[in-house]
Formats: structure tokens, sequence, C-alpha cells
């Protein structure tokens, strides 16, 4: 739990007691901007850098803001699981509960004009980018309205105006590309940085570290972030890495171990890390976060880890209930109002939901197109090349 | 949706294997299997008759995501079944330099579409390290097992069909058995055969077929062809799931008279073409199947070798069903695949022409 020391400035119409509940004068559901700062509960480890100031610079707004989204997106997630076990959505599902506070904490040090690329723990990143939740339940089940037209699924979501480069399948592919990335900001001057994700699995492909020295030799804005998870698929990190500080294996590349858990640390050091690759060139990130779910929707979960171990986690760690927590104890809201909130995001979940399993599913012609830019004349045989064969767009 | 309603017919059990005086082990009879139990069984013989071999790769220790290595690393210890990082490429490399030391190194690819950070390894190291090293070295002791093939909702990244890149490497064998039976017994061929090898497993047959598997230790040699149903009008060729798609297009074809000869191909590199050239020389007319997509197929390899050795005897062009010229989608699949009907059509319009 967060040791809060509250700015004097705000609180000039409230008594210092904290029993506000019973107190005539009550304020609003805050949308108050003034500062607050919070002490993050963990400290930053880092590596070849010097670590961020464990306060926070933070506001009631912000705070609110971190609750609503997250429970947004632990709901998604679990309206996704449910349709999954319908039927709905087909094909592979990777779920993001629990590790929420890494998707706000790290929009709320950012720019749209900073790119995200991630692998297929995708749709809460989407949604932090401003994704709509019809866009993402509409592509998880395959329909024509979804971000990537129905084609992509679970695994490819992507929003280019908000600078986000997705959504990959295979591990590790993304870091070289997400350096790519950075390389362009660079040239253009775009004064922007890159965020390249991958897990504790992916942290093991030979490509991250071909990526690495590349990013270093060129002082690319790119900031490579781990969501170490703990597991990358059954395994657990300790029988997969001879070296587990994954914010340490970058060598020469400085590395900061988060709590990403809590979104006011990711918050922090992803502001921190920002300014750091503008003017230094790469940075890592380990983000120390879990998963409540299997790796998928085909895992789970519980072969490689006892349900006392997530229950656990639940209980000590949860972003969502820290956030709660610090919005009872500095009486931005009250439980009522979160409750409330959380029944709100609830019927707004069911109404995507609803409205996107009445769009349609993309036309069959679809098949054929974006393989290659108009005008290339090339044909797409089908059987035989004699029943179907289409010049494609 | 369509697909899986095709693909469901595979449920009623594996069509048997045909007569054919080349199998010994097709009349014998054993305990009903599905395939990744023929295959962990030939995994345990392999292990079992050979004290250097080594079965290692992405999370083979506690069984394995389709369960192809339960139960070795219990009877054989984690110094010999071990798991491995999330490095294809460097499982593959440290596969052959086991396998230079003498050493029998059966690696498993979680999926095939992984296997591409590992095609260096494959094509520049083991394909070519006997050739360059006029015999003093090899990696025969390498078989690479990785699962391939659409599974009815896999989408890009777990249903691909890559074993056209492989069949373009002299140096490697490409093996892909049918069935259980057929899979335990190529699979020790493989295991024991002096060259690296590909082998790829069906993914979407480890529980839909079950066969009868003899329980002793036998192999089935690479580089024969077998006709599994023989027949007049036409020659089908085909390897993998997709044979049982091609046999239930035969069955179809027979009820409107056309009597078809179907061929598992079993090793694509390097292939029986002796097989299939008697076949084709006998019935006319040759079809070709697979998922993988139709240009650069290794269809195309079998269509214009059989176009030179057999030019005169041909009645009609050689007529390939396959995958659509995209990567493999998500919801298109029933539209992607080479489906009986496609199949069926083509061997009518072929027996037509």
């Amino acid at each position: 739990m967060a040791i809060s020391r509250l700015s004097s400035r705000s609180n000039t119409f409230l008594k210092p007691a904290i029993t506000a509940l019973h107190s005539p004068i009550r304020r609003h559901v805050s949308t108050d901007t003034s500062p607050i700062t919070i002490e993050t509960a963990v400290p930053f480890t880092s590596h070849l850098c010097e670590s961020p100031s464990r306060s926070v610079e933070t506001s009631s707004e912000e705070i609110l803001a971190f609750f609503r989204d997250m429970a947004r997106m632990r709901r998604m997630e679990i309206a996704a699981d449910s349709l999954y076990k319908a039927k709905l959505i087909r094909g592979f599902c990777h779920l993001y509960d629990g590790q929420e506070a890494l998707a706000v904490g790290m929009e709320a040090a950012i720019t749209k004009k900073d790119a995200i690329i991630t692998s297929y723990r995708d749709h809460c990143t989407f949604i932090g980018r401003g994704g709509k939740l019809v866009d993402a339940f509409s592509e998880l089940m395959g329909r024509k309205t979804g971000c990537s037209h129905g084609k992509g699924g679970s695994m490819h979501f992507y929003k280019k105006d908000a600078s986000f480069y997705g959504g990959h399948g295979i591990v590790g592919a993304q870091i070289p590309l997400g350096c790519g990335l950075a390389f362009a900001q660079k040239y253009k001057k775009d004064e922007a940085v890159t965020f390249v994700l991958y897990g504790d699995g992916a942290a093991n492909q030979g490509q991250l570290f071909e990526a690495l020295n590349i990013a270093a030799l060129w002082d690319l804005p790119a900031i490579l972030v781990c969501e170490n998870n703990h597991y990358g698929m059954g395994t657990a990190t300790w029988r997969s890495a001879k070296s587990p500080a994954y914010f340490k294996r970058g060598d020469y590349v400085p590395g900061l171990k988060v709590d990403g858990m809590d979104a006011l640390a990711v918050k922090q050091a992803c502001k921190f890390a920002k300014e750091h690759a503008l003017k230094n060139g790469p940075i890592i990130l380990e983000m120390d976060t879990y998963r409540y779910h299997g790796h998928s929707m085909s895992d789970p979960g519980s072969t490689y880890r006892t349900r006392d171990e997530i229950s656990g986690v639940r209980q000590v760690r949860d972003p969502i209930e820290r956030v709660r927590k610090l919005l009872l104890s500095h009486d931005i809201a009250t439980e009522k109002e979160l409750k409330d909130m959380e029944k709100e995001i609830r019927k707004e979940v069911d109404d995507a939901v609803a409205q996107a399993k009445e769009s349609p599913v993309p036309d069959s012609s679809e098949l054929f197109t974006n393989m290659y830019v108009k005008d290339c004349g090339v044909e797409s045989f089908g059987a035989d090349r004699k029943d179907l064969k289409v010049t494609l767009p | 949706m369509a697909a899986l309603l095709g693909r469901s017919c595979r449920k009623l059990g594996f069509l048997s294997s045909g007569h054919g005086a080349r199998r010994s082990v097709s009349t014998e009879t054993g305990k009903s299997l599905n395939l990744y139990s023929a295959i962990n069984q030939a995994l345990h013989i392999a292990l079992d008759s050979d004290p250097r071999s080594f079965v290692f790769g992405e999370d083979v220790g506690f069984g394995g995501v389709f369960r192809c290595t339960t139960g070795l690393a219990e009877r054989f210890g984690k110094n010999r079944v071990f798991n491995t990082p999330l490095c294809e490429q460097g499982i593959v490399g440290f596969g052959i330099g086991l396998a230079a030391m003498g050493n029998r190194a059966i690696v498993e690819i979680q999926f095939a579409d992984y296997i591409y950070p590992a095609f260096d390894q494959i094509v520049n190291e083991a394909a070519k390290f006997r050739y360059r090293s006029g015999n003093q070295f090899n990696c025969g002791g390498l078989t690479i097992r990785a699962p391939y093939g659409a599974v009815g909702h896999g989408g890009h990244y777990h249903s691909q069909s890559p074993e056209a890149f492989f069949c373009h490497v002299p140096g490697i064998k490409v093996v892909i058995p049918r069935s259980p039976r057929e899979a335990k017994g190529l699979l020790l061929s493989c295991i024991r055969d002096p060259n690296p090898v590909v082998f790829f497993e069906p993914k979407w047959l480890y529980r839909q077929a079950v066969e009868e598997v003899p329980e002793h230790d036998y192999m089935i040699p690479l580089s024969e062809a077998e006709v599994i149903r023989e027949g007049n009008d036409i020659t089908l060729v085909g390897w993998g799931a997709q044979l049982t798609i091609m046999e239930q297009a035969c069955l179809e074809a027979e009820k409107e008279g056309i009597s078809c000869e179907l061929i598992d191909l079993k090793t694509l590199l390097p292939w029986d073409k002796e097989t299939v050239e008697a076949s084709v020389k006998k019935t006319g007319r040759l079809l070709i199947s697979h998922e993988a997509p139709i240009t650069g197929g290794f269809g195309a390899e079998i269509s214009a070798t059989i176009l030179e050795r057999c030019f005169l005897k041909l009645e009609a062009p050689v007529s390939r069903i396959c995958g659509l010229d995209t990567p493999f989608p998500l919801v298109f699949e029933p539209f992607y695949m080479p489906t009986k009907n496609k199949i069926l059509d083509a061997i009518k319009t072929t027996v037509n022409y």
C-alpha cells in the first residue's frame, strides 16, 4: 500500500478528518487536477543508471482515470473469456488481466505520437491507446468492424492513428521491428520514442540481443519493456533463464526494475525512460507483473503454479484494488461511487459485446485483399487454376 | 465452421491402409493408439535402444503441448530429456552440435510456424555439414520434429505447412506420416537414418486419428511411397492429413464410376519417383493435393518430374488442388483449404478432359 502525503493545496475545504464520509460537505467524485504526490510501495532497482524518485506526481483525476481504465480492461478480458468459452471467439486468445497497470501507467507517461509495439497479449494495450471496446470485440470475433477488419483476430490488433503497431504472433520478432520504428522517429526528429514490449519467454530470443546492440550503437530512442509475468507459457523464469534479472541483460544498456502492478510506479518509470531514451539512447524496463489467466484460453494456468499463488497475488498485489484503496484513503471517491462506476463499466462492456455480435463477418473476397499493393496485377490461384482465380486488387 | 464439419469425418477413425505387398506391418495388430501416443511410443523406443539419444525442445519435459513426449523425462532422466528456453535458432544449432559428436539429437520445434528462426541452421549448417567437411563430420543424428498443418482455427501462426521450403535443400530429408502406425515406424526410421531429417507431424491428427499400432520396435523405410488404394483412371498423390480428405474424394468418385489410385508419398525429399511414375503410366492422369499454397508448393516439383517421365502417357494436364496463394487465413479457412469437393471436381474434370 502506498504511503500518501497529500499536498496541502488540494484540501482547503475538507477538515483533516478522514471520516469525510459522514461530513456534510462532500467532494464529488473528483476531477481535481491539482497535484498529489504519492510514494511507490516498492523502490526501483537500476542498472547503469540513476533510479527515478519514488515520489510520483499525480492528481485525483489521474488516479480515478487509472481506476476506470483498468476496470474497463479487466471487464473486457473477463467478457472475452466467456465469449471464448461460448465459442464466439475462436483460435487463440491470450488475456491480460492482472497486468492492466502496465497499460494504463504507460499511457499516462506518453503521448499518442510515441509508438508502442507488443506481441500477442495486446487487447488491453489496444484499449489503452484509445481503441474502442466494440472494435476490440469485433476483431476477437472475426467481424468486419474489427480493428483489423476481422482478418487478424486476437493476436493482431493495430491502431495506426495512435501509433500502436500491434499485435505479433512470433515472440521476439517485434523487437528488431520496434527498434526500426525508433530509428525512424529519431531520423524525423519527432521527439517521440518507441516502447517495445516483450515477455520473459521472448527475452531468450537471439533477436533481442541483436536489436539491443544496434539500438545502443546508434542511440535509438527505444525503450524495451520486459513484461515479466514470471511464466513463459508454462515455464517459470528460473527454469529458462540463467539470469532472470531481465533489466540487467542489456549489459551495456541501462535498465530499471519496476513494480508492474503499481500503475503509478509504471508511470514514473516510463516517464523517466522516455526522457532517458530521447537523450541517451535505449533503456530496458523490467516490469514485475502477473497474469491471472493461463498463457492462453487453452491453458488452465494451474498446472505449473498453485492456485494459492494466484489468489495470493490477487489479494496482495492486484492493481485495481491498489488504486481503489488509494482513492478511498485519499477521499477522492467513496466505495459506493466506485461500485457505481464499475457497474457502468460492466454495462458499457456488455453493450459493446452485443453490438459486436451484430456485426457481419467479412466478405469472402477479403481473403485476397491486402496481400500486395494495388496494380501489381498478380493473380491468386485457387484449386487447379480454373474456378477460383482472382487478380489481386 | 465448414472446415470443422468437413474435418469431423476424420473422427470416424482412421481409414485402413490398403493392400500393398511392401508393408509387413499392415496386417499386424496392436493397441489402438492415436497419433501422439504412437509418436510417444516411438520416442520411448528410440531413447531406450540408443543410450546416446536426447529429446529436447520447448516444454517437452512435462510431455509437450501435444503430449508427444509424455513420460520420457521420468523414464530417461532430465539429462536426456530436457526443456530449452524459447530460441528455435539456438535449439536447432545446439542439436546440430550434439549430433556432430555422434549423438542422436531429437529436437522438437513447438509449431512448424516457429521453425523459421532455425531455417539458417537447417539449410546452411545441417544440410551442408557432411558435404563441406568432405565427410569428416556430419550431423546425421539430428531429427527435427514439428507439428504442421491446419487445425480448424489455428490462424496465421498455428497452421502453416512449410514442407516446400525444406524440400528445396539437398542434404536433408523431409518425412510426413499419414497415420499413427505410419508415424511410429517412420519416426524410428528418421531417428536412425544417418542423415539430418525434418519430420512434420499433422497436428490435426494427434487426437483424431486412431489406429492399431504394433507395440514392438519396427521401422518403415524412407523414400518409399505407398499405394494405399488401387485404381485405374487417375493417380492421386498426397501426404499427411490431406490423404484422409483425398480418400473421401476417391470414395465419392468411385460412386460415379471413376477408379482412383491413391499414393502416400511419405518421404518428400528424396521422393519415390518410380512408384508415382509407374502409377501414372498405368492411369495416364495425375492429381496432387497439399495444404500449403499452390505456387511453389511441392506439388509443382512432382508435376514437373512426372511430366518429364510420362509425357506421352498423360491424357490430361497434371492437376494441383492446394491451398490458396494467401497467408493462412483466420476466418476464411474453409475457403482456403483444399476440400474434398474441390478435389472431386478436379478428378472429374481431369478424367473428362
